[in-house]
C-alpha cells in the first residue's frame, strides 16, 4: 500500500513562498549590481535610422547605453528545445536583441540603458531618441490568411481516406469559421535575469521553465563551453509557456554584464512582457463536419491558419488532436501559418489543443443541433475505441467514464435540448459540454539521489516548478520509494548543476522527472541490496532483483517476506558509508510505441446570461479528467481548477488588441488586457477518473496541466448557444457580441 | 519616472499657492491614478504637492438637510458613511462599483473627480494623443475605439471619463467647492466641472491651475428611496464601465416626479440626459415609459467604428436601471 502517493499533501515550498523566503529571479542579491531598462521601438517594420543617446547619457547614474551600434554580436544559435507537444526539434532562430538595425515588430527592444539604480535607468530610457525608416508592415492575420502555407516544422498533414468525397456524400453537414485572437500568458511574475561573470564563467539567475535550454542558448551566444554557464531558477511565479524558449533578455543581460564587467539585472515591465516572450497566435479555423443521420462522422475537414513572425516559423499544431479525438474514416486537418510583422508566437497553456478543440467541439455542438441529437450522445456515438490516426490501441482511455461521471454530477439528463429553453428568473440558463484531450508525453530525464545514513535524502533534477507542485510531487515519489518520510527528503530543482531534465512544458514533468526520481530510488535500493548480499548470511539472498525488495522505515526488506530485512544504517556503517548516491536517467519505454498514449477529459458548464445586458457568468463547471494515476490529489485539483479559470478567461475575456495601422499592441497591461478576477469564478468542481496504466511510465501518470482547460472555452461557447440561441464563433464572448 | 520635486502642503491655501506658482505642478492625494501615469511617462509634473496631511476628510451634515464630503475623504469611508448610505445610496453604489477595495481605501473623492481617461492611446506615449500631447492627433478616432465615446466627442478626442462616483454626483446635483491660491472659494455645479473635449482635450475639467477641490456638497435629496447604479463591464469586477447608468426617480403612487438619468462610459464627462428625464417626469413608472426615456437618452448618440453596441447597450441599461430604481425589477 502506498504511503504517500495518491494522498493529499500540502506544498513543501508553500511556507517559503508565503513568507518571502522563496527567491525569484529578480530577488537574488549580488554585490555591485547595475540595472538595465529596455527601450522599445515604435514602428512595426523597417530599420533604425538614428539613435540619439546623448541626453540620456548625461543623466545621473547612467553607466552605459547599449544599442545595435555598440552591442557585441552574439554567436550562432544551436537548437535548444524539443517543442512540446510533438517532440520535434526546433531550430533556434529566436529573436535576439540589438543585433542589427532591422525592426521585425513593434515594441522591439532597440536599446538597453544600464544605470546604478532601476529608477535612473528607467528615467534615462525615456530620453533615448530613436528615428526609423519605416516600411509597410502587415500585422493582421485576417488580411493575409490566403497566403498561409505549411510550416517548416512538424509533421506534414496526411489526408485520411477521401474527405472531400465523403463530405459531399454526407447527408448532414455543418461548416463554420472560428476565430481566436492573440492571447498573452500574463503570469504574475515578470521575466527577469541577473547575469554575473567571473572571468569567462557566466552565472544567470533567470525565470525559466528550462534551465538547460537557457544554458545552451547562452553558451552559443557567447561561444562558451556549456559547463562554463550556470543557470539558476529555483522558483517561477507562473509561466504557462512564456518561459519555455529562451527569451531575448537573458543574453541581452549577460551581454551588458560582460561589457561592463559587473553584474546586471533586467526585469521586464508588464508592457515589455507583451513583446518579450511570445503569445498564443491569432488563429482562424474553418471546419466542416459531415455525418450520417445517426450522427456517425463520415468526414472532418479542419483547416487552421495562424500567424507567425517573419523571423521564424512557429507551429501551434492547432489541428493535431482533431486527428485523434473521434473515430472518423475521412479526414483532412492541416495547420497552416502565415508570417506577420509581430514577435514570434509561442506555446501557451494547452497550446494548439485548446484552440483546435474550441473549433472542433463547437462544431460538434453545431452538428448535434443539426442532427437533433444530444451533444453528449453525439460524442459517444463517435467515441474512438482505438487511435483513429495510428490504429493503435490506447494505453488507457477512461473518457467514457469521464462523460458518465461528469454528466451525472452535473445533472445533464435534466437539460432541455432547445436553445433558450432554460431560465433562472430573468436570466437565460445554458448548459454546454466539450471534450478535453492532451498527450501523455514522456521525455528523457535524470535525477540524482543521495541517501544518507540518518535516513534523509537529497534529491535533485534540473526541472522547474512553475506552479503545478513539482517540488511536492517529487518529494512524495522519493519518500515513497526510499521508505522514509517526506520531511526527510529535500528535493531541489532549477539549476544546471543538477542532472538534466526537459523543459517544464507539455504536461510531462511528473511522467519524465517523476520516473527518473523513481528510477534513482530503485537504483539506491539496488545498491543497498548488492551491499547486503555481499554478506554470506544476508537475509535478502532470496531477492533476485531490486524490485524484489523495498526500503521502508530504515529497513531494506523482502517484499515477499517482510520479516526478512536488514537495517539500512547498520548496513551502511558496516560498509563505511555515510551516504549512497545514484543518478538515474529514465527514458520512454519502447512499449509505448505500440500504443497511443493520451489523457482525456470532459467538461460540463452552466452559464447564466442577462439577456438585456449580454453579461455571461459561468455559474457552474464540472471538470472530469482521466490522466492516469493521481499522485497528489490536492495539487492536482488545484491544477484543474486553474485550467477551468483559464478556460473562462479565454472564452469570455482575453484578447490582445492590435492597432494594425501601427502594428502595435494597444492593451499591453492588466487594466486593458482582462483575465478573470475572483468575482468571475463561481462553482468549479474537478474530479479524476483514475486509470491504471502500466504502459505510459513506471508511475502510471499522465499530464494534466494543460488538460483541464482544453474543452472549457468550447463548453462555455456551447452553453452560451444553449442559453441564447446565438452561436458566437469569435472569442472572447464579450457583452457587445450578445446584444 | 522623471525627477520631480515633492512638497508636503501644510494648509489648503499653501497647497493652492504652491501649485499656482508652478505651471508644471500637480496635487497629489491618493495617488492611485497620477502615480501610475507618471510611471508610464504620461504625466510629467515637475512638482507634486502632497495634500494628504490636510484636514479635508470630514463628512458632515450641512445646511438644509444636505451633506458635505471632504475632498480628501477616502472613497471607502465615503461609501460606508451612515449619512451617505442612508440619504444617498446611489453614491454608495457608484463608489463600490469602481476599482477594488484596496484602491478605494487609498483613493480620495477629489482625486476620483480628477481621474483621467483610460483610453489606450492616452497611455501609450508612442501613439498620437491630443489629450496627452496636443497637436499629435487622436489615435482612437479611427483606431481601436470599442471603449470610447458615443456622445460629445470631437475629432480631436473620443476619450471617455472613466469614473463611477461622478456619475452619481451628477444625478445628485452635487456642487464641487474649490479654493484658489488667493484663498477665494467658488462652487462649481458638478455638471460644469468636467468638460467636453472640443478643441482642447488636454483639459479634462474647468478647474483653474492651482484651484484645489476642498469639498463636494450634496443638497438634500428626494431620491434616497428610488435610485440605482448599474455598471456593465467586460468582467464582474475590476473593470471600467462599457456603459454605466445612474438612475434616480421620485415616485408618488407610481407616478414619476423628478428624475435623473446619467450615463457613464459614453462621453468625456458623465452624460446627463435631460431628454430622458423630461420623458420620465409626470409619467407612470413602467417599462414602456422607461423604454421611451431610453430612446430619448440615446437618440443623439454618434457611435464610432467599434462602439455602436453602446447605443443599444445604453438603452437597455437605462431601462434596467430605471426598473431597478423604481423597484419594478
Amino acid at each position: 500500500m502506498p504511503r504517500y502517493i495518491g494522498k493529499e499533501m500540502s506544498r513543501v515550498d508553500g511556507v517559503a513562498k508565503v513568507t518571502g523566503r522563496a527567491k525569484y529571479a529578480a530577488e537574488f542579491q549580488v554585490p555591485n549590481l547595475a540595472y538595465g531598462f529596455i527601450v522599445l521601438g515604435t514602428v512595426a517594420k523597417g530599420t533604425i535610422k538614428a539613435i540619439d543617446t546623448r541626453e540620456a547619457e548625461r543623466t545621473a547614474g547612467v553607466v552605459r547605453i547599449f544599442t545595435h551600434l555598440n552591442a557585441p554580436k552574439l554567436g550562432p544559435k544551436a537548437s535548444t528545445e524539443y517543442a512540446p507537444p510533438r517532440n520535434t526539434r526546433e531550430q533556434d532562430k529566436s529573436f535576439r536583441a540589438l543585433q542589427s538595425d532591422r525592426i521585425y515588430f513593434n515594441a522591439q527592444p532597440v536599446a538597453l540603458v544600464v544605470a546604478e539604480t532601476y529608477e535612473q535607468a528607467r528615467y534615462a530610457a525615456r530620453l533615448v531618441k530613436v528615428t526609423y525608416n519605416a516600411e509597410r508592415h502587415q500585422t493582421d492575420t485576417e488580411a493575409v490568411r490566403e497566403q498561409a502555407r505549411a510550416p517548416s516544422q512538424g509533421q506534414p498533414a496526411k489526408t485520411r481516406g477521401n474527405p472531400q468525397e465523403a463530405m459531399r456524400n454526407a447527408p448532414v453537414r455543418v461548416e463554420a469559421e472560428y476565430r481566436i485572437p492573440i492571447e498573452h500568458h500574463n503570469p504574475m511574475e515578470p521575466h527577469a535575469a541577473i547575469a554575473v561573470w567571473q572571468g569567462d564563467r557566466l552565472t544567470v539567475f533567470d525565470k525559466t521553465q528550462d534551465v538547460y535550454g537557457v544554458r545552451t542558448h547562452l553558451a552559443t551566444s557567447f561561444g562558451l563551453p556549456e559547463p562554463d554557464v550556470s543557470v539558476i531558477s529555483p522558483y517561477v511565479g507562473g509561466a504557462f509557456g512564456a518561459s519555455l524558449r529562451p527569451n531575448y533578455y537573458p543574453a541581452l543581460t549577460a551581454m551588458a554584464a560582460r561589457e561592463l564587467k559587473r553584474p546586471v539585472k533586467v526585469v521586464y515591465t508588464r508592457t515589455q512582457m507583451f513583446t518579450g516572450h511570445g503569445y498564443r497566435p491569432h488563429t482562424i479555423q474553418k471546419i466542416a463536419l459531415g455525418a450520417d443521420r445517426s450522427g456517425k462522422l463520415a468526414a472532418m475537414i479542419h483547416t487552421a491558419v495562424h500567424n507567425s513572425s517573419t523571423i521564424e516559423d512557429f507551429n501551434d499544431n492547432t489541428t493535431g488532436f482533431t486527428r485523434q479525438v473521434y473515430a472518423c474514416p475521412n479526414l483532412y486537418a492541416p495547420t497552416l501559418i502565415v508570417p506577420t510583422d509581430l514577435p514570434t508566437p509561442t506555446w501557451m497553456r494547452a497550446p494548439g489543443a485548446v484552440s483546435g478543440m474550441f473549433a472542433l467541439e463547437c462544431a460538434m455542438d453545431e452538428l448535434a443541433y443539426a442532427l437533433k441529437i444530444d451533444p453528449l450522445e453525439l460524442r459517444l456515438i463517435n467515441y474512438a475505441e482505438v487511435d483513429p490516426e495510428s490504429g493503435r490501441p490506447f494505453s488507457s482511455k477512461a473518457l467514457r467514464e469521464c462523460y458518465r461521471l461528469g454528466a451525472e454530477k452535473f445533472g445533464w439528463k435534466d437539460r432541455k435540448f432547445e436553445p433558450r429553453s432554460m431560465r433562472d428568473g430573468r436570466l437565460l440558463v445554458g448548459w454546454g459540454t466539450a471534450t478535453g484531450v492532451w498527450g501523455a508525453f514522456q521525455r528523457p530525464a535524470s535525477a540524482r539521489i543521495t541517501f544518507r545514513i540518518d535516513g534523509t535524502a537529497h534529491v535533485t533534477s534540473a526541472t522547474s516548478d512553475i506552479g503545478p507542485g513539482t517540488y511536492t510531487v517529487m518529494t512524495m515519489i522519493a519518500a515513497e520509494y526510499l521508505g522514509n518520510r517526506p520531511e526527510q527528503v529535500k528535493f531541489e530543482l532549477g539549476d544546471t548543476k543538477f542532472p538534466r531534465a526537459p523543459s517544464q512544458g507539455g504536461s510531462q514533468t511528473t511522467s519524465s522527472v517523476g520516473s527518473a526520481v523513481h528510477g534513482a530510488a530503485l537504483a539506491v535500493t539496488a545498491k543497498l541490496l548488492a551491499l547486503a548480499n555481499l554478506q554470506a548470511d544476508s537475509p535478502l539472498k532470496a531477492a533476485a532483483a531490486a524490485t524484489d525488495v523495498e526500503m521502508l522505515d530504515g529497513r531494506l526488506r523482502l517484499k515477499s517476506d517482510p520479516t526478512r530485512f536488514v537495517v539500512i544504517s547498520e548496513l551502511m556503517r558496516r560498509n563505511n558509508l555515510t551516504e549512497v548516491t545514484e543518478t538515474f536517467e529514465s527514458r520512454p519505454s519502447p512499449e509505448r510505441q505500440k500504443y497511443a498514449t493520451m489523457a482525456h477529459g470532459a467538461q460540463f458548464v452552466e452559464v447564466k446570461i442577462d439577456p438585456d445586458l449580454g453579461q455571461v457568468r459561468v455559474t457552474r463547471a464540472i471538470e472530469v479528467s482521466a490522466c492516469g494515476k493521481i499522485i497528489n490529489p490536492k495539487a492536482s485539483h488545484s491544477q484543474e481548477i486553474g485550467g477551468v479559470v483559464w478556460g473562462i478567461g479565454m472564452a469570455l475575456q482575453e484578447a490582445t488588441e492590435i492597432d494594425h495601422r501601427y502594428g502595435r499592441i494597444m492593451n499591453p497591461n492588466l487594466q486593458h488586457y482582462h483575465v478573470p478576477v475572483n468575482a468571475d469564478v463561481h462553482e468549479i468542481e474537478t474530479m479524476f477518473v483514475e486509470e491504471d496504466d502500466t504502459v505510459v511510465n513506471p508511475l502510471g501518470v499522465k499530464g494534466m496541466g494543460e488538460l483541464g482547460m482544453v474543452g472549457v472555452p468550447a463548453a462555455i461557447a456551447n452553453a452560451v448557444f444553449h442559453a441564447t440561441g446565438r452561436r458566437i464563433r469569435e472569442l472572447p464572448i464579450t457583452p457587445d457580441k450578445l446584444l | 519616472m522623471r525627477p520631480f520635486k515633492y512638497v508636503r502642503a501644510s494648509d489648503p491655501a499653501a497647497a493652492a499657492r504652491a501649485v499656482a506658482a508652478n505651471p508644471h505642478a500637480k496635487f497629489l492625494a491618493g495617488g492611485t491614478n497620477i502615480l501610475d501615469l507618471m510611471k508610464e511617462d504620461v504625466e510629467r509634473p515637475s512638482e507634486l504637492v502632497d495634500l494628504t496631511r490636510l484636514k479635508l476628510a470630514e463628512i458632515k451634515a450641512a445646511r438644509a438637510g444636505g451633506v458635505s464630503i471632504g475632498a480628501l475623504a477616502k472613497n471607502t469611508d465615503t461609501a460606508n458613511h451612515p449619512l451617505i448610505r442612508r440619504n444617498y445610496p446611489l453614491l454608495t453604489q457608484a463608489i463600490v462599483a469602481g476599482a477594488s477595495g484596496q484602491l478605494r481605501n487609498m483613493a480620495t473623492n477629489g482625486g476620483n473627480l480628477m481621474q483621467r481617461t483610460r483610453c489606450q492611446y492616452f497611455y501609450d506615449t508612442a501613439m498620437p494623443c491630443n489629450k496627452r500631447e496636443p497637436g499629435t492627433g487622436c489615435g482612437a478616432l479611427e483606431g481601436l475605439n470599442r471603449i470610447h465615446a458615443i456622445f460629445g466627442w470631437s475629432d480631436k478626442c473620443v476619450a471617455t471619463y472613466p469614473g463611477d462616483m461622478a456619475n452619481a454626483l451628477y444625478a445628485l446635483d452635487a456642487t464641487v467647492r474649490v479654493r484658489n491660491a488667493a484663498g477665494r472659494e467658488r462652487a462649481i455645479p458638478v455638471d460644469e466641472f468636467h468638460r467636453l473635449p472640443g478643441d482642447a482635450p488636454e483639459r479634462d475639467t474647468n478647474l483653474g491651475h492651482g484651484e484645489l477641490i476642498v469639498a463636494i456638497d450634496l443638497p438634500k435629496s428626494s431620491f434616497a428611496k428610488n435610485s440605482y447604479y448599474l455598471k456593465v463591464r467586460d468582467r464582474a469586477s475590476y473593470a471600467f464601465a462599457l456603459v454605466a447608468v445612474a438612475a434616480a426617480v421620485e415616485l408618488d403612487r407610481g407616478r414619476i416626479g423628478q428624475a435623473r438619468v446619467v450615463l457613464g462610459g459614453v462621453a468625456h464627462k458623465p452624460w446627463r440626459s435631460l431628454e430622458a428625464e423630461s420623458a420620465l417626469t409626470g409619467k407612470p413608472a413602467s417599462q414602456e415609459t422607461f423604454e421611451r426615456a431610453a430612446e430619448a437618452a440615446l437618440r443623439e448618440a454618434k457611435p464610432l467604428a467599434h462602439n455602436a453596441y453602446k447605443v443599444e447597450l445604453g438603452k437597455r441599461a437605462v431601462v434596467r436601471a430605471l426598473m431597478r430604481a423604481s423597484r419594478l425589477a
